[in-house]
């Protein structure tokens, strides 16, 4: 490990703030990170990396107060260009290439080499070839975009940020579109941008990613710096603790007793499957009372499945039963009649209207239900289930009347939940329930789901946050690459635990 | 372990920005500053605009564009666009006179408001089945329909001195003419839709958020088909008090670049381009706006050149009005 103390950080953020109107998202924050390291920035969903990350690149300006040091010299970045020259390079984790140009027109996007406005293609072609070989890809500078991979995509990213003579390297969770194959390739290859002396801040949630690549971690919470871990503290307890501010016991809540209901089964998936795109077809139960947990990598077909229940998508075979019974569910509008209610991962584009107050959100399930003759709103109706679901949910909100949009995280994702909660619903669907949702909101969310087990209704949740899942889950299902692999918990056998978790997961464990 | 700062409780902090106030005001009241305003530098500069005989006239001819752009604001509040109205208008237009001419002349206005909306009808099943772009849809049809209107009327101007619903264009109930009544009535019943019915709130739903729409339950497919029939309908409706105003339709001439006025009204009116957000009553304001821009700019003796330059402007400077408007609207 480099001896930190000789020489200056490559990078040094000091106390980055930024506001945006309503929410601070950055409050006093540091970061120190130095050339031929990698160093690891963990947090929760809403933590503030990206931003960080976006003040870091000059996406944003951050508040005045802040400094920039880049090898001890302060600097100021004020746009992606002013960085690009500052040696700062991101890779996003949406890839910001051009689709439809070659590899060597993506390397020299908005650097061509030209002579007098005329674009000399072979020279960038040539001098594309010397960064390519060096990261192992398989593919030429006449590639076009769009017919790489992923992973090769990525590899086109890094070549510009090389190319570009970068000495710090930002990923934001590189390996989430990435098979396991393709990990290991880019592990190799960050490992040989480390040796060469680029210092590495490297997001990921994934403790073991973490473990095996970095040197250091730092961890930020609600906007703030929380601390820094060397290579040799890292471990799953004191990282989860740091991230989650307090001891587990307290933030999850599990009370209801998943055997109240005696195994009743209210929802049953046989062979549930969109042809095997991403979906192989898939089965399972969740009976009445019980929080069925559905964990998995991302990108293992979980939200698929779940949308190819609910009609969203529309599957190429597979049945639902309800009570025993079967049902035909073709769309949205089918599942909700029957009962089954799916709440969102992506609240902002797939489940609020943001442009609506918090009383439309919450009431536009029911509002057919509760309407006058002639399709006329009842206004009082609305009212009271507004209401009555600010309280029980405990949504804060001035008023009924405010736009859903101003609302923070946590209580954007109450309006949404009670949306569907006004539809009674006997089977809930979770999709990611505490994405972007901020500390204390996440554990009131659990509480919210636990009393919801203990009414009876059967509830499915879809987390990538292993200690969620394990924290409010009577049972769980495992996905990998679109199959199901096994279950965990229940009469399985096998305790809720992380390994075992994983083991199928990542299939280590194949299905018995 | 070198943990540093651990500010206890750090939840997102609120601030309240300044012109967050201005921002509210502005999106509440919408264009009426603007339209009284104009009003009164017209009465200032010319003496004779605020009086009961030129209000009237303005009203009238400010009222075939109210019906026009309440129909285009369904479809705007949805996100998407019909630029076909003008030429629908003639085809209702052409197909009400010409029946009024034949044994059937008591169908003369079902048959154009039912012409409408078939027209409505096909627009809103090839963007809501087919899926297809409502501006290409729409301009499609603006040609088409076009060819219809002249058709029907074998392209000639049909002309019917005693028509029968001549009334709706040259009469007047209590003093107040039958197309200002008509006018304000649309107004009214799309108010009521949009803000009292199950229906009205499904179709901001729909503007606002499509991906979630559907996943609520809401038939989106239906909210686009219903519409696109709205505003073929009032088109319809438009005709009819078009033909009554002069006794005839022309398929060629007739409503040529009324889709325009009628878009221009609702962006006026501060209807969101993007959809789902929009107020019928600022459509209201929008089209006497430009009516009234058309009165007093005549009144002024502007030559008809200039007149147009200026109405452009004042479009271009609403649709700057609708970008500062969603920014002040909080889309975090």
């Amino acid at each position: 490990m480099a001896d930190q103390g000789n020489r200056p950080p490559t990078l040094e953020m000091r106390r980055i703030s930024k506001t945006f109107p309503g929410v601070k998202a950055l409050d006093g924050v540091q970061l120190k990170a130095w050339g031929g390291e990698v160093l690891a920035l963990m947090g929760e969903n809403g933590a503030g990396k990206s931003t960080l990350m976006k003040v870091l690149s000059g996406a944003y300006s951050a508040d005045p107060g802040g400094e920039i040091l880049i090898d001890g010299q302060k600097v100021e970045v004020n746009d992606p260009i002013h960085a690009k020259r500052l040696g700062i390079a991101i890779i996003y984790q949406e890839l910001s290439l051009a689709p439809n140009l070659t590899v060597a027109e993506n390397i020299f996007l908005g650097d061509e080499i030209a002579h007098r406005g005329l674009v000399d293609r072979k020279a960038q072609r040539e001098s594309c070839i010397e960064v390519l070989e060096r990261l192992g890809a398989t593919f030429g500078p006449a590639t076009v975009v769009n017919t790489l991979s992923i992973a090769e995509q990525q590899q086109v990213e890094i070549a510009r940020a090389l190319h570009a003579d970068a000495k710090i390297l930002v990923m934001d969770e590189p390996t989430t579109a990435l098979s396991s194959r393709e990990t290991e390739k880019l592990f190799e290859l960050v490992k040989q941008l480390r040796r060469d002396g680029i210092a590495i801040i490297y997001i990921s949630h994934r403790m073991a990613e973490v473990y095996e690549l970095s040197d250091r971690v730092s961890v930020l919470r609600d906007g703030t710096y929380v601390g820094t871990l060397e290579h040799a503290e890292i471990s799953a307890e004191a990282l989860v603790k740091m991230m989650v501010g307090r001891e587990l016991n307290t933030f999850y809540t599990k009370q209801h007793d998943a055997s109240a209901g005696q195994g009743r089964e209210v929802l049953h998936v046989e062979g549930m499957t969109d042809g095997g795109r991403r979906v192989h077809p898939a089965s399972l139960t969740v009976h009445e009372g019980e929080v069925l947990g559905l964990a998995g990598l991302v990108g293992a077909g979980r939200t698929e499945l779940a949308r190819l229940i609910y009609g969203a998508d529309s599957k190429a075979g597979g049945e639902v039963r309800l009570d025993g019974h079967p049902i035909r569910i073709e769309t949205p509008k089918e599942a909700i009649d029957h009962g089954i209610a799916y709440l969102t991962e992506d609240r902002k584009s797939q489940g609020l209207f943001l442009d609506m107050s918090v009383l439309e959100n919450i009431n536009l399930g029911v509002i057919d239900r509760d309407a006058k003759r002639g399709g006329v709103l009842d206004l009082k109706a609305g009212k009271r289930r507004a209401a009555g679901a600010i309280e029980a949910l405990g949504i804060r909100v001035a008023h009924p009347g405010v736009g859903v949009g101003s609302l923070s995280g946590g209580n954007q994702q109450k309006a949404l939940l009670s949306r569907w909660l006004e539809t009674e619903p006997r089977v809930l669907i979770l999709d990611e329930p505490t994405r972007g949702v901020d500390v204390g909101a996440k554990s009131e969310i659990y509480r919210i789901i636990d009393e919801l087990a203990g009414k009876g209704i059967a509830i499915l949740v879809i987390s990538s946050e292993l200690p969620e899942i394990i924290g409010i889950c009577d049972r769980v299902v495992v996905m990998r690459e679109g199959h199901i692999m096994g279950e965990v918990g229940g009469t399985s056998g096998r305790e809720i635990t992380q390994e075992n978790i994983m083991a199928y997961a990542t299939g280590v464990a194949a299905a018995a | 372990m070198n943990t540093t700062t651990t500010t206890a409780g750090a939840a997102p902090k609120k601030t309240s920005g300044m012109g967050t106030q201005l921002k509210g005001i502005i999106q509440a009241v919408g264009m009426l500053p603007v339209l009284i305003i104009i009003c009164v530098g017209f009465e200032l500069a010319t003496g004779k605009f605020i009086s009961t005989r030129n209000l009237t006239i303005v009203a009238q001819q400010a009222s075939i564009n109210i019906v026009l752009a309440a129909g285009m604001t369904f479809v705007i509040l949805t996100g998407g666009i019909d630029l076909s109205v003008g030429a629908v208008l003639a085809v209702a237009a052409v197909v009400a006179v010409a029946m009024s001419l034949s044994d059937l002349a008591f169908l003369a206005m079902p048959v154009a408001l039912l012409s409408g909306l078939a027209l409505g009808a096909i627009n809103g099943s090839l963007i809501a089945f087919l899926k297809l772009p409502p501006f290409i849809v729409t301009l499609g049809a603006m040609t088409a329909v076009r060819g219809l209107a002249r058709l029907a009327g074998n392209d000639t101007t049909v002309f019917n001195p005693s028509l029968p619903f001549a009334w709706i264009g040259n009469q007047q109930l209590f003093g107040v003419p039958w197309l200002v009544i008509i006018a304000l009535l649309v107004i009214a019943i799309s108010w009521f839709i949009l803000r009292r019915t199950v229906l009205g709130v499904r179709i901001y739903a729909v503007g606002g958020n499509p991906a979630a729409a559907r996943l609520s339950g809401i038939k989106v497919w239906m909210i686009l088909l219903i519409v696109y029939m709205i505003s073929g309908f009032l088109a319809g409706l438009g005709g009819i008090m078009s033909a009554a105003r002069t006794f005839s339709a022309n398929g060629a001439q007739l409503g040529l670049a009324y889709e325009l006025d009628a878009i221009a009204a609702v962006i006026l009116g501060g209807t969101s381009f993007v959809g789902g957000i929009g107020t019928i009553v600022g459509t209201l304001i929008g089209a006497l706006i430009i009516a009234v821009l058309s009165n007093g700019l005549i009144l002024m003796n502007v030559s008809e050149i200039w007149q147009f330059i200026i109405k452009g402007l004042v479009i271009i400077g609403a649709v700057a009005l609708d970008r500062y408007r969603l920014q002040g609207s909080a889309r975090t």
